[in-house]
């Protein structure tokens, strides 16, 4: 308890702050030059909390997830500065053998392609107790009667029979809930969900998303989902992240950023999501252009080229986050009238 | 997989047919009179008459596919005839013959397996450094090595010059293991290099493909020790190119097992087909003929068997 204490007040992380992530910047080094994927990013994820990060795919979203969870492939990649604290101590100071204990050990993932990220020769079964024979020390027998609760737990029916397919056998939905099996086995302080329903059907894409937040609600888990659809955590999310070009461009309470988007990129997000209520003429708004060059980025907002509230200050200063709210940050010069504009 | 099996047993006979046929055939063409090897050097004292009668007792007057269909028959039921040359049955011939080429085969395999398989592995793992550029160009090197040249350099180097491994001689290790060692490690590397070569090359590419897999970013996700994660996540599902080479390369063995059993004086039935094919030795080159095409079936069969062991989608109905 003292050393907690301890440990709290060295790092200066608040009491139900699960992940604390402070300027972190990861760098690929390619061919076309060194591309700043993550470029000083900061956010934190209390317990019982959803987070969501979101954007268009090259954004850096999985790539701060995979910087926290230190799987970045190096080379190319390699995380440059920053901080994630977790657990009261900084993940990028560990020792890899110590971070191998941390990965699904307290923290759990969960990858976009189900049909994929399944080994394919393995058994559903000793997929999932593998992680409970390394993390939870049980035995082969032990850690196969946990997995079959586990697949229960998540909705797939016939767990017993399930156990010994293989995961061609399985649909991407299934496989899907195997992988929050796996990745909610060793109870995990944290799952983080990298665009975990993206290659599913729409009608899957809502069970498997209910799915992870009754699973983590359950135990007061904090839960990352990093997605480029708005629209999906509308109705889940406690606060919402927004990055554009490898920075943080917003960040809020998700009714702060939908109702009062002070970044004109979250204005055209929320315009791009299909919506049976709004009466347009049948045409789903888009944002015009294209994502920026990231080894080659404009000197001011990386936005400014794509953005219709661009002022002469934007193409020559990049702005910082500013309050926009209460607990509610945005970079943007023209905030106010973003703001106002809705 | 009853249905399976029996599909290639059929696909076996049918095999067997055509390449015994083929052999049958091919054999007439060549310029040795078996009627030499029956009589000896000294045929010049037989009269033609005498000729014809030797000719006519061993069934060579006959027309050539009837000369197939007897020895067919009696093929299948066991009896493989005698040898031209001394009249000893072959099936004798080949059951003193035969373990020293087996001894050879699968010494050289192991070897191509061992050596292949794992350099392979440490090249992917250690992609783009120097242990990667010394396996990948000494494979290279191997692959462009014929065997009877790296046969000769070897025996040179560790037999003649450091006198470490005895040139000639052979045992079976289950009659005099550390002789049987020691003079089979020379033809065992000579005929395994150019295995472990291919295997390298192509455990390699498969090892660097798996390693960039999803599943293997969910097994590190989920804390599983690099090491199992190369060994049980990685290493099973590269290998089915690899058990593809291993498949095919069986048939190279057998054909470079006759040049090395020569080379290194091993009585195996190998060399004796080679003394075989100079004698015209009909009988005994058919049997030697049928033992190989045999083993490659096997062998083929045992792949696509390791196949859906490997890979469970892959099942034979």
């Amino acid at each position: 308890m003292t050393q907690t204490t301890h440990q709290q007040e060295k790092l200066d992380v608040a009491s139900d702050t699960v992940l604390d992530v402070r300027n972190l910047s990861t760098q690929f080094r390619t061919q076309a030059g060194v591309i700043k994927a993550v470029d000083n990013v900061s956010f934190n994820v209390k317990e019982g909390e959803v987070l969501a990060i979101v954007g268009e795919s090259g954004c850096g979203k999985s790539v701060s997830a995979l910087s926290v969870m230190r799987l970045v492939p190096t080379p190319p990649g390699e995380i440059t500065d920053g901080q994630v604290l977790f657990g009261g101590q900084d993940l990028l100071q560990l020792r890899n053998e110590e971070m191998r204990e941390v990965r699904g050990g307290q923290i759990g993932m969960i990858f976009q392609e189900p049909m994929t990220s399944l080994n394919p020769v393995m058994t559903i079964g000793a997929q999932i107790a593998e992680s409970l024979m390394i993390h939870k020390g049980m035995s082969k027998e032990a850690a196969l009667d946990r997995a079959e609760e586990l697949l229960i737990s998540v909705g797939v029916s016939d767990a017993r029979l399930k156990m010994d397919d293989y995961p061609h056998q399985m649909s991407g939905g299934q496989r899907q809930r195997v992988m929050i099996a796996i990745a909610m086995s060793c109870e995990p302080k944290l799952l983080i969900a990298d665009e975990a329903t993206t290659a599913l059907d729409v009608t899957v894409q809502a069970q498997i998303l209910e799915l992870l937040i009754n699973v983590t609600q359950e135990s007061r888990t904090a839960l990352i989902i990093i997605t480029h659809n708005l629209g999906i955590v509308a109705r889940y999310a406690n606060r919402v992240n927004v990055m554009y070009a490898g920075k943080l461009r917003e960040s809020g309470s998700a009714i702060d950023v939908y109702k009062k988007s002070a970044h004109p990129y979250t204005v055209g997000l929320l315009g791009s999501v299909p919506n049976l209520m709004a009466s347009t003429e049948g045409k789903l708004d888009s944002i015009e252009g294209e994502i920026p060059d990231l080894s080659n980025l404009p000197s001011g907002c990386a936005f400014e080229p794509r953005c219709t509230f661009a002022q002469d200050r934007c193409r020559t200063e990049d702005p910082s986050l500013q309050a926009v709210g209460a607990e509610h940050i945005a970079a943007c010069w023209e905030a106010e009238k973003v703001q106002g504009s809705k | 997989m009853t249905r399976f099996l029996l599909n290639r047993l059929g696909q076996a006979i049918i095999v067997f047919l055509m390449v015994s046929a083929m052999v049958f055939g091919a054999l007439r063409i060549l310029p040795e009179d078996p009627i030499y090897s029956i009589v000896g050097e000294d045929s010049e004292g037989y009269t033609p008459e005498q000729v014809a009668k030797i000719k006519a007792d061993y069934g060579l007057d006959k027309p050539l596919p009837v000369q197939y269909f007897d020895w067919l028959s009696a093929f299948v039921v066991g009896d493989w005839g005698n040898s031209f040359q001394n009249g000893l049955p072959v099936t004798r011939m080949i059951n003193r013959k035969l373990p020293f080429t087996i001894q050879l085969a699968l010494g050289a395999l192991v070897i191509g397996v061992v050596f292949g398989i794992s350099t392979g592995v440490v090249a992917a793992l250690k992609r783009n450094t120097k242990w990667d550029a010394i396996a990948t160009s000494s494979a290279m090197v191997a692959l462009a090595l014929p065997e009877f040249w790296l046969a000769l350099v070897l025996i040179l180097v560790f037999s003649v010059y450091l006198d470490l491994l005895p040139v000639f001689g052979s045992a079976l290790i289950w009659q005099d293991p550390l002789f049987a060692i020691q003079s089979s490690i020379l033809p065992w590397l000579a005929l395994g290099i150019g295995g472990a070569a291919t295997l390298m090359r192509q455990s390699r590419s498969s090892m660097l493909e798996t390693m960039g897999e999803d599943f293997i970013r969910t097994a590190r996700s989920k804390g599983v020790p690099e090491r199992v994660v190369i060994i049980k996540h990685a290493l099973r599902n590269s290998l089915l190119p690899v058990v593809t080479i291993l498949g095919l390369r069986i048939g190279r063995i057998i054909g470079g097992a006759i040049i090395i059993e020569v080379m290194f004086a091993i009585p195996g039935i190998g060399q004796m087909s080679v003394t075989a094919l100079t004698k015209a030795d009909y009988p005994v080159i058919m049997a030697v003929t049928m033992i190989s095409a045999m083993a490659i079936i096997v062998a083929n069969l045992v792949t696509d068997l390791a196949y859906s062991y490997i890979d469970p989608r892959i099942r034979y109905a």
